[in-house]
């Protein structure tokens, strides 16, 4: 009885709070048909601005995976003054409201900002352009790959790098041959949580994008500028992608986990 | 392929591993690092190995300053406690993972891994992972990926610690045997003097990071240079600031004059002979060893006061 009980608690406060919105975003967007939805899906808008969603996702997920796995093993393998600053840093843009991220990009790359005036001398525009909406996506989707794979990394210790290496292999080949082998599983994971954070990510972009529809406006940013001007089928089926995108993502991450004892 | 290690220290923050430790293997020997748990000897196994660097001293192996020279350059064969295995590699490649990144041709590498698949005894398991072995095999498999790049020096912590009495007696046997075929330098470290004693041609005593002692098995037990050697190889009763091996006594049921009275707590018989714990009037407890037939002859049993002679006795210098 305990057993159901419990499942019945769990299925329920998902379907509240997430099948329940999910299904009524779904609902509406396909009222009117498909043919509306897919109307208002294929205007240069919107096809610029998933374009643009996905630029700076394919930008923004190689360089945090790389710098993640960088990190956590620097976290969990060396010992350097300012590690446990760093272990501190990296989590920084979970606590960090993503609109202090875009204020706090405002005033490096303004025009009066520390950086601003490097790059404006250069004639390179960050704010209200691609750069800028890159470093701030970087930032709000920095923790996840260093978060998943230090625990991994702390799990299976260091005995088989070490043997590695007294069996001729460099820091590179144990790497490559060891280390990310064992690791792989953590690093696909937080891929896909970063992945999922890319696509997502409204509040910093929101700030430092300028918002111009057709060039600096991403799709999350297209869905309230649907809504704002009162085409709630348009933000809908925007919305409805985007729930799309993430839950393929979700169930490749699914597939590819491993099975049991082989990894 | 001789190893010399020359005056080494390491600290770890405030914790002094290993103090000015000097010790010579020679090529081809076969080396027993012992002592309790802290008292330096795998620091001292890892510096050999590379995989720590020393403070002080240099490590020379075959005539060769090795003390600069990385991990991976040091052509050393290390065997780790809990094997260390490559799990998501099979057993093929675990023992092929040093020929592999040195890029030797796939033939050869072929060749080597049957070779020591056989010399292992692991050829039906070759394609097996790490987790669907046991223990012994495992151990076994680390081993031969040890020895597939040719080392000039096989380095082995407390390589069967891990496994239970019977395989470990088992693999003691087999390590002794296998260096009598490959002739490779061997040290391995071990807190079992038993061990020891059992597998190596020499050992090296250590305590507190420092060489208490260097001697074949007989040496150490026959010779002892310290109170620290003395009971930590082989068991020793303290007799005030004498030193009596427990076969080395004698009892008598009549306390002759000279003899140490003692009460019999408990007598316990294995195969040829028995062992009597006994406690003195002073409340010090000693260990005896007698024949079976001697013990039948005094007809002893728990709670009787009995007399205890020592035969042979050591003193040292206080320290």
């Amino acid at each position: 009885m305990r057993r159901y009980a419990l499942r019945f608690v769990a299925l329920a406060y998902l379907a509240a709070i997430l099948i329940a919105p999910l299904g009524v975003v779904f609902y509406r967007t396909f009222q009117d048909g498909f043919a509306a939805a897919w109307e208002a899906l294929s205007t240069p808008e919107t096809i610029h601005a998933f374009k643009l969603t996905l630029i700076i996702t394919a930008i923004a997920v190689p360089l945090n995976t790389v710098f993640g796995i960088i990190c956590a093993i620097a976290i969990v393998r060396r010992r350097f003054p300012g590690k446990g600053l760093l272990n501190a840093f990296i989590d920084l843009p979970l606590a960090l409201s993503p609109v202090v991220v875009g204020l706090s990009l405002f005033l490096l790359y303004g025009r009066t900002g520390w950086f601003g005036g490097f790059f404006e001398r250069h004639d390179i525009q960050v704010l209200f352009a691609l750069p800028a909406m890159v470093i701030a996506t970087i930032f709000v989707s920095l923790p996840f790959v260093a978060r998943e794979v230090v625990p991994t990394l702390r799990e299976i210790g260091d005995e088989q790098e070490q043997a590695a290496r007294t069996l001729g292999a460099s820091g590179w080949q144990t790497f490559r041959r060891i280390t990310l082998p064992s690791i792989r599983w953590a690093v696909i994971y937080g891929v896909i949580l970063t992945t999922a954070r890319c696509l997502g990510e409204y509040g910093a972009v929101a700030v430092i994008s300028g918002r111009i529809q057709g060039q600096t406006e991403t799709a999350t940013l297209r869905v309230e500028e649907r809504y704002d001007s009162f085409d709630l089928a348009g933000a809908y089926a925007i919305a409805i992608v985007l729930a799309l995108i993430a839950i393929a993502v979700l169930l490749l991450m699914t597939l590819v986990k491993p099975r049991e004892g082989t990894a | 392929m001789s190893i010399h290690v020359r005056n080494v220290s390491k600290n770890f923050g405030d914790f002094p591993a290993l103090q000015g430790v000097s010790v010579d293997v020679a090529g081809g020997s076969l080396t027993a690092l012992l002592g309790p748990s802290g008292s330096g000897k795998s620091t001292l196994l890892r510096i050999i190995a590379g995989l720590e660097t020393p403070d002080l001293g240099e490590i020379i192996i075959s005539g060769e300053d090795a003390t600069g020279v990385r991990v991976q350059d040091r052509n050393v064969g290390f065997v780790f406690q809990h094997y260390a295995a490559f799990k998501h590699r099979t057993v093929r490649d675990n023992i092929a993972f040093g020929l592999k990144v040195r890029k030797r041709p796939k033939a050869e590498i072929r060749e080597k891994v049957d070779e020591l698949l056989r010399l292992v005894q692991l050829e039906a398991f070759g394609h097996r992972y790490p987790a669907q072995l046991s223990g012994g095999q495992r151990q076994r498999m680390a081993l031969a990926r040890a020895l597939a790049p040719n080392p000039e020096v096989l380095l082995l912590d407390e390589p069967f610690g891990a496994l239970d009495a019977r395989v470990r007696a088992e693999l003691r046997d087999w390590l002794r045997r296998l260096h009598e075929e490959v002739h490779v330098t061997t040290i391995f470290v071990t807190h079992d003097q038993a061990e020891a004693m059992d597998v190596a041609s020499q050992i090296v005593v250590m305590n507190h990071g420092r060489v208490e002692q260097v001697g074949d098995p007989t040496q150490l037990y026959d010779e002892p240079a310290s109170e620290f050697v003395m009971q930590f190889v082989g068991e020793a009763n303290r007799l005030g600031d004498r030193w009596v091996r427990p076969h080395d006594l004698d009892l008598s049921p009549d306390p002759a004059p000279g003899a140490v009275e003692a009460q019999i707590e408990r007598i316990t018989r294995y195969g040829f002979d028995a062992r009597i714990e006994l406690v003195t009037a002073d409340g010090s407890e000693l260990l005896v060893q007698v024949t079976r037939e001697r013990l039948e002859e005094l007809e002893l049993r728990p709670g009787q006061i009995v007399g205890v002679v020592a035969l042979n006795e050591r003193t040292f210098a206080g320290r």
